[in-house]
């Protein structure tokens, strides 16, 4: 039997492509925040994952007010519409946080250490808040239309055996992924305020020589993080759904991206964002099938021809992160070092 | 006027003195946990026989008998230890209705139970574990055992003409003990099993297990995990993906948390859990309808389980464990004039009258073996986004 490429092409589509797209934009959503803190306030912010949670919650509970009001974007999710309240509410945590906590231990200068046991502390907090108010149950809050084209209609108008099924959130999540990114990369390289925030980035003695207000970037650099949480945690919310632990667990991979690309690089976020979601992904895909397409009948594999177990999703972030501290701790793209 | 109020209060007191032998039962489900949608109404069937027969006031000469509830989350045995223990030595609970899933149940029955012998009777715990357990006379299930859900299971899905199968269970006793009755049956019967793998509960994204799944193949998915958890988390995933559109669901998977989720995407999806169409499941949907709750999965057992407990403390003439463990499989099963739901005033009054009763209740109660229920089933099919009834087996 010849091999059977296009089987094989929309099957790898369906269940290592599509997904690993919508994850790796939602990893490097997060990792894009935590490497922008990292840059400019000089800590690795153990409570992103929780600020990621807070924002999702605002934009559940809004979701479902706006649904009873019968507020809706007809096809796309309502949470899109409820995302601005999300991320003023996680804005203003994250403001909140640093005008209590974070403020004090930079102006005593304290070690980066200190500052990183300190997030732990608010991450803790914010776990409690999520927790208080929603719950630690899954929420679900997606709404419109689940897909754009379903498995069996792909099966149909195709007339292969293979789906491919495609959902509205996952072309939502990286069409918005792209826009942030262009948005935040223009901000970044083009006004006057991402200027002062990179030179105060790359020299903070210098920066305030020149005048620019410390107080102001950190500001703007907390605003800027904590929409970058509240759309990821929303996108990915919508994608999959709500639960306050998994956002706690997303903490690993999105770290595991900001520091595989280089941490305070914004580019490198994105990069480390879809490898460690495709690494992922291909670690833990059973090929049995793919293989079946491609290679004759007689060396078609008897197991499941899967590296590792899906248990073990996480430990591939681990082992990335371990590979990369090791071999290369400047990232990819030769970001600081932890 | 306060002293209209002093003496209503001292008419109580010497009122509840008059009563001092009050029988306390305690009621342990996952009010908490991954079947906290179900547990409130399996709560409710074993409180409904609870209040049926203090309002009677037949049992052993008029005592009264409250409920306590203790939360058991179905997962954390050392939370349900804990709430035992509390139920056991500080509320003094004469014997208990619980608990629900398979792993805490034998936590409880290990650490607690057989350290102060107080009776469990469980409405749920399946797990083929529990029929071989050491248990010293003091444990029953109004559940039919995993290892006869496995066989009916089979059953359903041979006759309905898939012979190839895909198999993910929730990583515990439960969903471990009942993949194994479910794979061994369906090989037994000539079908073939592509996988059979586990998942965690409790993640955010199931779509690299269904992947592994999906790669194994097979006609129909089978989920043996919770409804509120993992189990709903593979089914989403293999919706989306298309990777399964036809899925089996035991018994943790069957309730309106699973359709009001997915609808009529469902279509078409079969599964069994414990049931009987006996005259006494029909007085029991009425009374339960009655009372404000719904008779849905294991309520009927719960009902069952507080009622055989109750009864066995009349034939034993104390409400001390010691007493009734030797007594419950006496009225539960023949000889003895048939007792259905509703009718537990009457067959206090029976025992009471040296006569013999043959527990049926709600759920066709027979306990066979180690004090199990022999398993009736029903067999429930998704149309129109809801579960209906396909047939009883």
């Amino acid at each position: 039997m010849l091999p059977d490429l296009p089987h094989a092409i929309v099957l790898l589509g369906n269940y290592v492509v599509v997904p690993g797209l919508a994850y790796a934009a939602q990893l490097a959503l997060g990792a894009l925040g935590i490497t922008l803190v990292f840059g400019i306030l000089r800590f690795a912010n153990l409570a992103h994952g929780d600020l990621m949670a807070f924002g999702t919650m605002v934009a559940v509970l809004v979701t479902w007010q706006f649904q009873a009001w019968g507020l809706g974007l007809g096809p796309l999710p309502t949470g899109l519409l409820a995302l601005p309240v999300a991320i003023l509410a996680a804005s203003a945590a994250a403001l909140a946080a640093d005008r209590l906590v974070f403020r004090y231990y930079r102006r005593v200068h304290s070690a980066p250490i200190v500052l990183v046991m300190a997030s732990v502390g608010v991450m803790f907090i914010l776990n409690g808040i999520v927790r208080f108010i929603i719950g630690p149950d899954d929420q679900s809050f997606s709404d419109g239309a689940r897909f754009i084209i379903r498995a069996r209609e792909f099966r149909q108008l195709t007339g292969l055996e293979e789906g491919l099924a495609i959902k509205t959130t996952q072309c939502l999540t990286v069409a918005v992924a792209v826009v942030v990114v262009a948005a935040l990369f223009w901000f970044l390289q083009r006004t006057r305020t991402g200027k002062s925030m990179r030179a105060y980035s790359d020299n903070e003695d210098l920066a305030l020589l020149s005048g620019i207000n410390p107080d102001r970037v950190v500001a703007i650099t907390w605003i800027i993080a904590a929409s970058l949480a509240a759309i990821a945690g929303t996108l990915y919310g919508l994608d999959k759904s709500f639960k306050p632990f998994t956002y706690f667990q997303l903490l690993l991979p999105m770290f595991a991206a900001a520091i595989v690309g280089g941490i305070g690089q914004p580019l490198g976020a994105i990069a480390g964002g879809f490898i460690v979601a495709f690494s992922e992904l291909t670690v833990t895909y059973a090929y049995k099938k793919f293989l079946h397409y491609l290679l004759p009948d007689a060396w078609e594999p008897t197991g499941l021809a899967q590296l590792l177990s899906t248990d073990y999703k996480f430990a591939v972030s681990f082992v990335i992160l371990v590979l990369v501290l090791l071999f290369r701790p400047t990232g990819l793209f030769r970001g600081r070092l932890l | 006027m306060h002293r209209v109020l002093a003496a209503a209060a001292g008419a109580v007191l010497i009122a509840s003195a008059a009563h001092a032998d009050e029988v306390k039962i305690g009621v342990m489900v996952g009010f908490t946990g991954p079947i906290e949608s179900l547990a409130p109404d399996i709560a409710a069937g074993a409180e409904l026989a609870i209040s049926e027969v203090s309002d009677s006031g037949n049992l052993l000469g008029g005592s009264s008998v409250t409920a306590v509830r203790g939360d058991t989350t179905c997962t954390d045995a050392a939370a349900a230890t804990a709430a035992m223990d509390r139920l056991v030595t500080s509320d003094r609970v004469n014997a208990v209705v619980g608990g629900d899933c398979s792993g805490v149940t034998t936590a409880m029955l290990q650490n607690v139970a057989k350290a102060t012998g107080i009776v469990m009777i469980s409405p749920s715990a399946t797990s083929p574990a529990l029929s071989t357990i050491e248990d010293n006379g003091l444990f029953f299930r109004t559940a039919p055992s995993d290892a006869r859900q496995g066989q009916v299971l089979t059953e359903v899905i041979m006759e309905r003409g898939h012979k190839t199968i895909a198999l993910t269970y929730t990583n515990n006793d439960y969903g471990k003990g009942l993949a194994d009755s479910i794979k061994t049956n369906f090989e037994a019967a000539g079908g073939t099993v592509t996988i059979s793998v586990a998942h965690e509960d409790g993640k955010g994204d199931y779509s690299a297990e269904v992947a592994a799944l999906a790669a194994a193949g097979g006609d129909v998915l089978v989920v043996a995990g919770y409804l509120d958890q993992g189990g709903k988390g593979i089914i989403q995933a293999s919706l989306d993906t298309g990777a399964f559109d036809t899925f089996v669901l035991p018994d943790g998977m069957i309730g309106d948390t699973i359709t009001d989720a997915f609808g009529s995407d469902l279509d078409g999806s079969f599964g069994t859990h414990p049931g009987t169409d006996s005259t006494g499941a029909a007085t029991f949907g009425d009374m339960a309808t009655a009372a404000g709750f719904k008779a849905g999965p294991f309520t009927a057992e719960a009902y069952d389980a507080a009622a055989l407990l109750l009864l066995a403390m009349q034939a034993a003439g104390s409400s001390d464990s010691g007493m009734l463990k030797d007594t419950v499989l006496q009225v539960a099963n023949a000889p003895g004039e048939m007792i259905f739901p509703g009718e537990l005033a009457k067959a206090l009054e029976i025992i009471a009258g040296g006569g013999d009763v043959d527990y049926v209740g709600a759920s066709a109660v027979e306990l066979i073996g180690p004090g199990e229920s022999a398993g009736n089933y029903r067999e429930v099919e998704v149309r129109g986004g809801k579960f209906e009834t396909a047939r009883y087996r």
